[in-house]
């Protein structure tokens, strides 16, 4: 696909590209031909069947993993380790460190980076303000709920200071509602914040209400089956989004995509 | 003191062996709650008592002689009468050899450990030694290290060490490697160099494990030093043993045993403290 139309050389604000990119397990193929693109700064969310390979992509992307075929170029890195440095990754389930407080979890990464205990977490003590983890700042992860715990999970994802988030399932192991209140939580947190970003899901709901852009995945090998653009109001309530003639029509029709493809 | 509180009265009938675990689980739990001290506490106490009352009666009873099977009273008696005497220097004595040999062995195991952790080719290198390590019987290797280093405290350290060493590197080499790969993942995406993984993330939720490890290492600590005081001493615990047991001297042989069970007891106490202390959310609410 070297002759793409429209796309001359390298273009500085490049997002994410994947071409004709497949990985298998053994006699196991997970993704095959997926090529995808998305633009800086853009929200995609990933639908599809379990076992479609979304996570697969997903780890592609981040660096964790390497196609066997096609390339992968993620704000012109190509290389795993490039792409390393440029991802933050969050998985279905929280894995906060359980002898680490919030501050401390919140504050790993920049450890990671060379910073001090102290100023580490000193940093970070504005975001868990703003993410109204104020009151629980010194709290373990056993003494959090599970959406709490999620939230600090994102947190930590978020102080990275990636430029790009993938996010596997973020509230795939929550109840509905906690979920539900996680979504918008989400959905603003990442209107605040101007960072590429990945979703993965099963939750068509959750998939429109953070991307916007949506790519449902065919059953495995996992191939990209159709793609839409959502443009909702940025202000709207959940509810209201939830009343939306457009959302309500896209809904549908990404479900019965996603019928077709599984 | 029967754990029935805990198991479900409403359950369909499980197996003896299901429903034993489950109380302990509920037991288990119950103590991590902080159930009060005395709690803990009197269930071995009465379980002592009825032993040591058994025990007594049977003596009684029985007009067991003092040398074949001494009183209660009688190894008390002991105890104290020799305690200025020879035991107070013998269990100082013993105490030294488990203690520094203990720590001879944390520290081997943990450096070995880091290496079998760190590197396939150390593990495949060293791991089999480690087993064969075990494999050499103790009383075998006794005589012949009190040949090389004489009767000294250092055969009995090494012995100890030996003896020690085993279960803390298994339990920790399992610990370091039993950290949920998706968590290394994470890891690694928050920018963790190898070496920041393993101190921010496996060392520390090898803790717990660690600790296990040496729990059971403390039980082996007093037979290893009893070992090596056998095979050539001049002061300790085993010491007393050897010369006690031949004199029919039981009452002191029993008073030895009861200094050494003692003191691996307040070994295994003081671990489980430890932990505690650097743990304290180990066990907590894992989801
Ligand atoms: N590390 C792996 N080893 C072997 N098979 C794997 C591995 N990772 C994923 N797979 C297989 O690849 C397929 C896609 O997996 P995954 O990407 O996790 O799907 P999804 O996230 O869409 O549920 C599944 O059939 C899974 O069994
Ligand atoms: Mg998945």
């Amino acid at each position: 696909m070297t002759s793409t139309a429209g796309s001359p050389a390298q273009e500085p604000e490049a997002g994410i590209r994947l071409e004709e990119v497949g990985r298998a397990f053994g006699p196991t193929v997970a993704v095959s031909g997926v090529s995808l693109t998305m633009p800086l700064h853009g929200h995609l969310s990933i639908i599809g069947p379990s076992g479609c390979g979304k996570s697969t992509l997903l780890n592609i992307i981040s660096g964790l993993d390497d196609p066997d075929e096609g390339t992968v170029e993620v704000l012109g890195a190509t290389t795993p380790d490039d792409r390393l440095r440029r991802c933050a990754w969050m998985p279905q389930r929280d894995l906060l460190l359980p002898w680490r407080d919030v501050l401390g979890n919140a504050a790993l990464a920049l450890e990671n980076q060379g910073m001090h205990r102290k100023a580490a977490r000193s940093q970070v003590t504005g975001l868990v303000k703003r993410f109204g983890l104020s009151s629980f700042e010194r709290k373990l992860p056993h003494q959090l709920s599970g959406g709490m715990r999620q939230r600090v999970s994102f947190l930590r994802t978020l102080v990275a200071g990636k430029e790009v988030l993938l996010l596997d399932e973020p509230f795939g192991a929550l109840d509905s509602i906690t979920r539900a209140d996680l979504q918008f939580w989400l959905r603003s947190a990442l209107l605040e914040e101007p960072r590429t970003t990945v979703l993965v899901t099963h939750d068509v709901e959750e998939a429109l209400l953070l991307g916007d852009e949506v790519v449902v995945m065919s059953a495995r090998p996992g191939r990209v089956a159709a793609r839409y653009a959502t443009s909702f109001p940025a202000g709207a309530s959940r509810r209201e989004l939830l009343r939306l003639a457009e959302f309500t029509e896209l809904r549908d029709e990404l479900l019965a995509r996603l019928e077709e493809a599984s | 003191m029967t754990p029935a509180p805990g198991t479900p009265g409403l359950a369909p009938p499980a197996s003896p062996d299901a429903k034993k675990a489950s109380a302990r689980k509920n037991a288990r739990a119950a103590a991590r709650r902080g159930t009060p001290v005395w709690r803990r506490v009197l269930p071995p106490v009465i379980v002592l008592i009825l032993i040591a009352a058994i025990w007594d009666l049977v003596v009684h009873l029985g007009h067991v002689q003092d040398y074949i099977f001494p009183s209660i009273e009688n190894v008390f008696r002991s105890l104290f009468k020799n305690w200025s005497g020879i035991l107070a220097s013998a269990t100082w004595v013993t105490f030294q050899e488990m203690l520094y040999g203990f720590l001879i062995s944390i520290t081997v195991a943990v450096v070995l450990s880091l290496a079998v952790h760190s590197s396939a080719t150390l593990r495949g290198a060293i791991y089999p030694l480690l087993i064969g390590s075990q494999a050499v019987p103790i009383v075998v290797i006794g005589p012949i290290l009190a040949i090389i280093f004489g009767y000294g405290i250092s055969p009995k350290l090494i012995i100890v060490a030996i003896s020690c060493f085993f279960p803390i590197v298994v339990n920790l080499v399992d610990g370091l490697g039993s950290v949920d790969p998706d968590l290394i993942k994470v890891m690694r995406t928050l920018d963790g160099s190898r070496l920041a993984t393993l101190f921010r993330v496996e060392v520390p939720s090898a803790l717990p494990s660690f600790f296990s490890g040496l729990r059971i290492a403390a039980v082996y600590a007093p037979i290893g030093a009893v070992f090596g005081e056998y095979a050539g001493s001049q002061n300790g615990l085993g010491y007393v043993l050897i010369q006690a047991t031949p004199q029919l001297n039981t009452d002191l042989v029993f008073a030895a045993v009861l200094l050494l069970t003692v003191m691996s007891i307040i070994l295994f106490a003081l671990l489980s403290f430890l932990e505690k202390v650097c743990c304290p959310w180990a066990g907590k609410g894992r989801k």
